[in-house]
């Protein structure tokens, strides 16, 4: 991954999509090779606090007790470190997040009084909140609505755009996203596609048009 | 040491905390009140309700082996439960599907390990102090104990707290941000070893999880933010402490059970309010 590149990394079921994640973010440890991440390795830059993770998720309890800010504060703790305080700065970041993902007005809100979107939302915003140079997404945006899925892209965008992260997604519905990816790692137990998503198109798949149907699609690629 | 007991012994305070053993127990009484549900807030939200009783039973072990060999019971019982502590995280970490199982072996194990211990001692008849709690016999040496444990887990919750909070939002984000989510479960875990000794001799072993747990559960039904789940929560458990001691005095009842039975009213009422929220 170079800094500032959005790609997308697709596969069926069992291609083995999410051993690839834990490689990368060094919470598997490769039989043979090795990974460089950003020009070192997954542990250097866990323990720098430069890696953001977003995971698939079930939504939180209803009587969960802690407000969307205090999830998104609790993602600046990777930039300020666990012992220091927040300041100023810290706050301002927070706050732009919120707003990056259109939460701003619900932070004093319980999170589990939120839809699921705006859920994921929040989680987005907690990594955005510790201005990652890698951001990884596993599924973000399923069964998420239409209008939340334009605004995680908005965020995504802005997080690439004005902070120069680089993203990975793994997601089966890229529709949303697909205007702004710079790269396509099709995934079936081994690299089967590595470019531009325009290069896709010329095997007759389109991230635009196939967005639910994209997984039947890639069954089919070779 | 004196001159803690010598400054509470001279504290003018109204009836029902006019004596100096009256006041050595409510000053014990208020720092459990207080650390337990900020402990407790976080075992709460991992589903880790029963935690503090289950380490409540390798306390039990450590007064058995304290009083069968001569020593400190609450220096040996804090011993015995810190260790405790850390072999039963590594289990729960470790354990995805036979954790419960592992973990009730570790507890029930202590349970009865203290109650052979304490025959042998021939010191059954003291069993009941430690399983219940005596509030009122809490003398000045271990106050003074009670209060710097109190101390020290209040000042290490201010600074952890907030790492601890990222833990319980999204365990795994935080350990690929570069938090040391394994010592940071570590020192929850004894900590909440620490609570429980404190409490063994306030509440009793048997009763001291329940102020890790009913407070933080009637201040759930009360708030909507993870820092207003703690202050309310150490407010309840205060004021369970003070109302129980009051209460205990009146109607002549044990303290520790007395306490824990306003703190469960608490609890109740609390729901209720939420509920018609």
């Amino acid at each position: 991954m170079e800094a500032g590149e959005f790609a997308a990394l697709v596969g069926p079921n069992g291609s083995g999509k999410s051993t690839l994640l834990k490689l990368v973010l060094g919470l598997l440890t490769p039989n043979t090779g090795t990974v460089s991440l950003l020009g070192g390795a997954p542990t250097e830059l866990r323990q720098r606090g430069r890696l953001g993770y977003v995971a698939q998720r079930q939504a939180l309890p209803k009587d969960f007790p802690c407000t969307v800010e205090e999830v998104v504060t609790a993602g600046r703790l990777n930039r300020i470190g666990w012992r220091s305080r927040m300041r100023a700065e810290d706050r301002f970041e927070v706050d732009h997040a919120l707003e990056s993902v259109s939460l701003l007005g619900l932070r004093k809100r319980r999170i589990g009084e939120l839809s699921g979107g705006q859920q994921q939302r929040a989680f987005i915003a907690k990594a955005l909140a510790s201005q990652p140079e890698l951001l990884i997404l596993d599924e973000p945006i399923a069964g998420v609505d239409a209008q939340s899925q334009d605004e995680f892209a908005t965020a995504l965008t802005h997080l690439r755009d004005e902070h120069g992260a680089a993203i990975v997604l793994v997601s089966h519905e890229l529709g949303a996203v697909a205007h702004a990816l710079d790269r396509v790692l099709v995934l079936k137990r081994t690299i089967v596609f590595n470019g531009a998503p325009e290069g896709l198109t010329a095997q007759g798949i389109s991230l635009g048009i196939h967005g639910h149907d994209l997984p039947v699609w890639l069954e089919g690629l070779r | 040491m004196n001159t803690v007991g010598l400054r509470f012994g001279a504290l003018l305070l109204p009836w029902p905390f006019e004596r100096e053993y009256l006041q050595l127990a409510l000053v014990a009484g208020l720092v459990v009140g207080i650390c337990a549900p900020i402990i407790g807030a976080y075992l709460v939200q991992r589903n880790l309700s029963l935690m503090g009783d289950g380490l409540g039973h390798l306390a039990f072990a450590g007064v058995g082996l304290a009083l069968l060999t001569d020593t400190s019971p609450l220096w040996v019982a804090l011993a015995v439960t810190i260790v405790g502590a850390l072999i039963v995280e590594r289990i729960r970490a470790r354990s995805k599907s036979s954790g419960d199982l592992a973990l009730s072996l570790v507890f029930y194990s202590g349970l009865a390990m203290g109650s052979v211990l304490l025959g042998r001692a021939g010191a059954g008849a003291k069993a009941s102090s430690y399983l219940f709690g005596s509030l009122l016999s809490i003398d000045r040496n271990e106050t003074l104990v009670v209060v710097v444990s109190g101390v020290v887990i209040v000042a290490v919750m201010a600074v952890i707290g907030r790492s601890l909070f990222a833990v319980l939002v999204d365990e795994e984000a935080a350990a690929v941000g570069g938090l040391p989510v394994r010592t940071l479960n570590d020192v929850l875990m004894v900590l909440t070893a620490i609570t429980v000794v404190v409490g063994m001799r306030t509440v009793g072993i048997l009763l001291v999880s329940a102020l890790m747990v009913l407070p933080v559960g009637a201040s759930k039904a009360l708030t909507t933010s993870f820092r207003s789940l703690l202050v309310v929560g150490s407010a309840l458990g205060v004021g369970s402490v003070v109302a129980g001691l009051v209460l205990s005095r009146v109607v002549d009842t044990f303290a520790g059970g007395t306490i824990v039975l306003v703190a469960s009213a608490a609890f109740l009422l609390a729901s209720l309010v939420g509920r018609s929220r």
